[in-house]
Formats: C-alpha cells, structure tokens, sequence
C-alpha cells in the first residue's frame, strides 16, 4: 500500500495556498516564482483560465531513481521520492532523465543540491498529510491510498463523464505515478508531455545494462580466442619458413 | 637569471597561454562562485558543452587507443606497433582531461568518488563513472612501460609487460562498455531527445562510430606529429587504418539509415528544421562526403586526401554528439541553450592541456621510439611465446 496525491483540476480555484503551505513546510522563502525553481517545489499554472498544480509526480518505478549513479533517490514503501542530499554529486543526470522535467537544482550556490517536492515525507512519518493537500480549501487536492483514489477518480469520471476527459493523467503514464491528475481539457493543454511511454522508463536503460555480463564473458572469450589464433599462426608460419630454410614471417 | 633557458615565443605558445590563463580565470570563477554564475546551464537544460563536447566528446576521440592495441596485440598485426605509443598516450591524456572536466561539471567535484562505494548497478551513470576509473587505470598502465623505460625501472617494467595481453583485453572490453554506454545515457529520454538520435541501437551506434573516428584520430595526430617534431609519417599504415575507417564508415551509415527508415524517422527529412539541417550536416560531412573521397585510390593514398577525410570524419562525430546531447534536446526542453564564455574557456584549455601534456611527454618520453616486438619476435621465434611488450 501506498500513498499518493489526487489533482482535480476541475476544482482548482488557483488560490495558491498550497504552493504557500508548501514553502512554510519546507522552509523555502515566500517569493512570486512562476515556475518551479530550487525555492518553489510545487507551482500553481494558469492555462487560458485552467489551473494546474505541478509538483513531483512521485512515479512508482522512478526514472530519477533509476539514474542516480550514487543512490541519492530513493522511492519510499510509503509512495513519496525522496532525495538523501549526503550521497548527491551533482551529475544532474536526474534532471535530463525525468519525464516530467521536476528536479530542480541550486545553480546559485556554490555546493547546490537538488531539489523536488518529497510528498512531506517527513510530515507522512509523524502520520500527517502533506502540507498541500491539508492548505487545500475545496478539496481540489486529496491525500490518500493510491488504490482508494484511483477508485474515487474513476467514480469522478463516471459520475460526470461530460466534465471530465475520459482518462487519470499518471494512471499508466511511465508505468504510473503516485501523483493523479483528473481533467476537463485535454492534458496536453495543460503542459503534460503527452508522448511518455506506459512503460517505466528505467527498463529502457536496464535492457542494456543488463548486457554487461553477457558482453565481458563472450568479449573475453572472444578476444583471447583471437589472441591466441593469431600467434599460433604466425608461429606456424615462423616454423614453416625454417624448414624450407627461408625464414620468413608474416605478421599474421 | 638564465635567460637562454626560458622557452621560445612562437604564435602557437602565445596563443595556448592566453587560453590557458583565461581558463584558469574561469576556473576560479566556477569554484568560487557555482555553476549557475560560470555556465549557462538552467534547470531545463542542465548539460551542456562540459558533458557534451568535454565528455562525450574526449571519450570518443580517445577510442583510437582500444582500437590500436587491439589491432597489434590482439590480431597481432604487429606492423601497426610503431603508432602504438603515441595512440595510447592520446588515449590517456584524452580520457585525463574527461576526469578534470567532470570536475568542472559536477555539483560537487569532491565527491566524485561517490559511485566507488555508494552502488546503484540500474543506472548508467554508474557504469559511466565505472569505466571512467578503470580504463584510465589500464591506459595508465599502457602507457608506463614509457615511463619505466625512461628511469630504467626493470622489475616493474617487466610486471607490466608481462600483463599485456590482460591488460589490452580489460581495455577493449571497458571501452566497450563505456563507449556504448555514453549512448545508453540518452535511452531513458525517449519523449525528450529528437528521433533523428534517438533510437534502442544509439548505444551500438556510440560504440561503432567511435572505433571510426578512433581512426581518423590516428590519422589525424600522425600528421600534426609528422609536422610538429619534424617526424616521418607512417603513410603505408595510415593509409591502410583508412581502408578500415571506411569499412566503418559504411557499416555505421548502413545501420543508422537502417534504422532510421525503419522507425520511420526519414519523413522529417521534408520538414526544414534546425534539426533536419543538422542532421544532414552530420551525416554529409561525418560519413557521406569522407566515403565518396575515400573510394578513389588517389584520395586514399595521399597525404592530403586521407587527412582530409579524417577531418571530415572528426568533423561529423562531433556534431553527431553535440546533436545528441544538445541540440537534439532543446526542442524538448522549451529552451535555448548557447555556452558561456567561461564554459567555452574551460573547453578551450583542457583541449591546450592535452597538447601540451603531448608534446611535454614526446620531449621528455620515448613516445616515438618504436620497440618493434614484431621484429624481435622474428629474430628470435622463442619470444613469440612470451607476451609481447605493451608499447
């Protein structure tokens, strides 16, 4: 069981109390960012009169995860991602692979470390809500088991299958995620990707990866075999000169 | 003061000084004051020239070194040996500088050698950063049979020499892994990077257009070296590494339009982009033109053709890789990514260091004195049976 976050669009009135909640529960300074940044971790967009909230969508098999060279990301049983800042290097190989572009990064700083919402891990641990969900006044934002709001989206889209596109943005997207989206316009008008694939992309690179084994055994085999064919011919071509008693040799 | 003993000013000298001072500049800039002040990396678009052209880059261009030692000490065509040296020191120095560039680019250099004991086997980075350590271990080793000659160190000469053939093998199996791996970063950005690069084959493709322009660097270097320290040039054997770059050249085009056709990728040949012209670019002056060259005799054998069309071929790997981690993301990224002049000096002066560690180690290191182990095998037939020395 996990947790996760549904987004009703249809409800967001673009209060904005939730970006707010957001900074105060992280200790980030209350500024007028219109976009992520490394002090801004969840943002409310205005698309020609829609809101949307974008934050960490919280994949279930996350791609940032899967990259981290050093293990920094880590996908908790709980559901939230969360980033163990003491293991970070820097590489940023997070912020290229996310499919979602989320990672931010404290370019300012001289040592920066990466910064992306954690669903209020910590506030999760003491059996709190996330601090958005809870600063949310109609509700437009839910906290709960992912099972249990999947299954209220679902009813959402039955109940009034004219208000809603027919579909739970981060249902299947990337293999799905622990953050659901519910909307009236297509979700590509409201800046989702639209061309992520279903699958998690970290099979993408571990269909490869998984190679490795396989391409040191038989390169290994390979290239001694041919180390070895390569002399004893060119020892057989020494020796054979010898006995006519013109040695010569060719380089193989 | 002993004035006589202060090098020479010459054009060259000036100019890689002035490079080297304004990188070092920068370099302050970039440890004092962060990346966001010394690049113009944003959070939409956080790599750029260091891990595209530093990093990409260099790997590629030192895959002659692999490449070569394979050539002699595994397919033991030992005419090749006498390129051998200054190809492994390419090689070294090529993958030195990657390090001190990840320095750069990295958020925090000092932590570099996180991967070494914090594991994540399911990340490429990590089998990036992997191969990084090992193989400039085993180029290190390559090369020290140079350095021990040198200061006549005879019992680690002979340990050395002794672990050849291991150590040719670890090394072609490494740049193996890591060439290819350079193009296995990109899969996991299937939705972000252009389809004219992005394919499931792009890490083969890494991995063979790097042994290509492996030979045209060959190539390339002899004839700077020729020029530079007044040397004979090779040409019977570069002239027979270019018959190889074609047969490269041809696979690797083979398989790229192979694949493109198959996804169905050429259709944007019809729509003018900035993509498309890059791509044809790419493919006209890394693959096309350099074949067409090569494919008369007279080209093929001249001093001039052949280091043209290894030009070329350099020419076009690069843009090929700049187009895989630059350009053919920023469509994606809704953003427009040009280098810094502090990132651009940095580049500038880890290419300067590289010829100058070049020429330093030619003036002070036996880089062109060719130990021909072909040679002595054929005076002696016993020694065809001990490992033949590394360089």
């Amino acid at each position: 069981m996990s947790k996760a976050i549904l987004v009703d669009t249809t409800r967001c009135i673009g209060c904005g109390a939730c970006v707010s909640a957001c900074k105060e529960a992280n200790g980030l300074p209350q500024n007028e960012d219109t976009t992520l940044t490394a002090e801004t971790l969840n943002i409310v967009e205005s698309h020609s009169g829609v809101f949307v909230r974008k934050f960490c969508m919280h994949c279930q098999d996350p791609t940032c995860v899967s990259v981290c060279p050093v293990g920094a990301l880590r996908k908790t049983a709980a559901g939230p991602v969360i980033y163990e800042e003491s293991r970070c290097m820097g590489c940023r190989y997070c912020m290229i692979a996310c499919p979602f572009g989320i990672p931010r990064y404290e370019w300012k700083l001289v040592l920066p470390k990466v910064k992306k919402c954690t669903m209020c891990a910590p506030r999760q641990a003491k059996g709190l809500q996330p601090a958005c969900t809870e600063a949310c006044p109609v509700q437009a934002s839910i906290f709960g088991e992912r099972n249990e709001l999947l299954r209220e989206a679902e009813n959402r889209l039955r109940q009034n299958p004219a208000g809603y596109v027919q579909h739970i943005y981060g249902k299947d997207e990337v293999g799905g995620t622990s953050v659901l989206y519910l909307s009236a316009v297509p979700f590509e008008a409201l800046g989702f990707p639209a061309n992520v694939p279903h699958d998690p992309l970290p099979m993408y690179t571990y269909r490869v990866l998984s190679e490795i084994p396989n391409v040191v055994a038989v390169g290994t085999v390979l290239l001694g075999g041919i180390w070895w064919i390569t002399k004893r011919r060119a020892e057989v071509a020494y020796a054979e000169g010898e006995e006519k008693g013109t040695p010569k040799a060719s380089d193989g | 003061m002993n004035w006589t003993r202060l090098p020479k000013l010459t054009f060259w000298r000036v100019v890689l000084a002035v490079i080297l001072a304004t990188g070092f500049y920068s370099a302050l800039l970039r440890f004092t004051q962060g990346l966001g002040a010394a690049t113009a990396l944003t959070d939409r678009f956080p790599w750029g020239l260091w891990i595209g052209f530093d990093v990409l880059c260099g790997v590629g261009l030192a895959a002659g070194g692999f490449t070569l030692a394979a050539i002699v000490y595994i397919f033991h065509l030992e005419r090749f040996q006498p390129i051998v040296r200054p190809t492994i020191l390419t090689a070294f120095l090529g993958y030195a500088l990657v390090a001190v560039a990840l320095l750069f680019d990295l958020g925090r250099p000092y932590r570099i050698w996180h991967p070494m004991v914090m594991w994540n086997p399911r990340s490429v980075m990590f089998e990036v950063a992997w191969c990084v350590m090992l193989y400039l271990t085993v180029l290190a080793l390559e090369f020290s049979p140079v350095v021990f000659e040198r200061f006549r160190w005879q019992r680690p000469l002979r340990i050395v020499k002794a672990l050849t053939v291991p150590l040719v093998i670890a090394g072609v199996l490494l740049s193996t892994l890591h060439q290819s791996s350079l193009g296995s970063l990109y899969l996991i950005v299937p939705s972000k990077l252009h389809p004219y690069w992005y394919s499931p084959l792009l890490p083969v493709f890494c991995f063979v257009s790097a042994i290509g322009v492996g030979l045209a660097m060959v190539i390339f270097e002899s004839n700077l070296s020729a020029r530079a320290f007044g040397r004979e040039i090779e040409m019977p054997l570069l002239v027979d590494l270019g018959k190889g770059m074609v047969v490269v050249l041809a696979f690797y085009g083979l398989m790229r339009f192979q694949d493109l056709a198959s996804h169905g990728t050429l259709r944007y040949l019809r729509e003018p982009s900035t993509e498309t012209v890059l791509f044809a670019l790419e493919t006209l002056l890394g693959v096309v033109i350099p074949l067409a060259f090569l494919a008369f005799r007279r080209v093929r054998e001249s001093r001039e053709g052949l280091f043209a069309a290894a030009v070329l071929v350099i020419t076009g790997f690069l843009l090929n890789r700049l187009n895989v981690s630059i350009t053919g993301l920023e469509a994606s990224s809704g953003t427009h990514y040009f280098p810094k002049w502090t990132e651009v000096s940095v580049t500038l002066s880890l290419v300067g260091l590289g010829f100058l560690f070049f020429a330093l180690a030619v003036r002070y290191f036996g880089v062109f004195e060719s130990h021909s182990a072909g040679a002595e095998a054929r005076r002696q037939p016993e020694r065809a049976n001990t490992p033949v020395p590394v360089v």
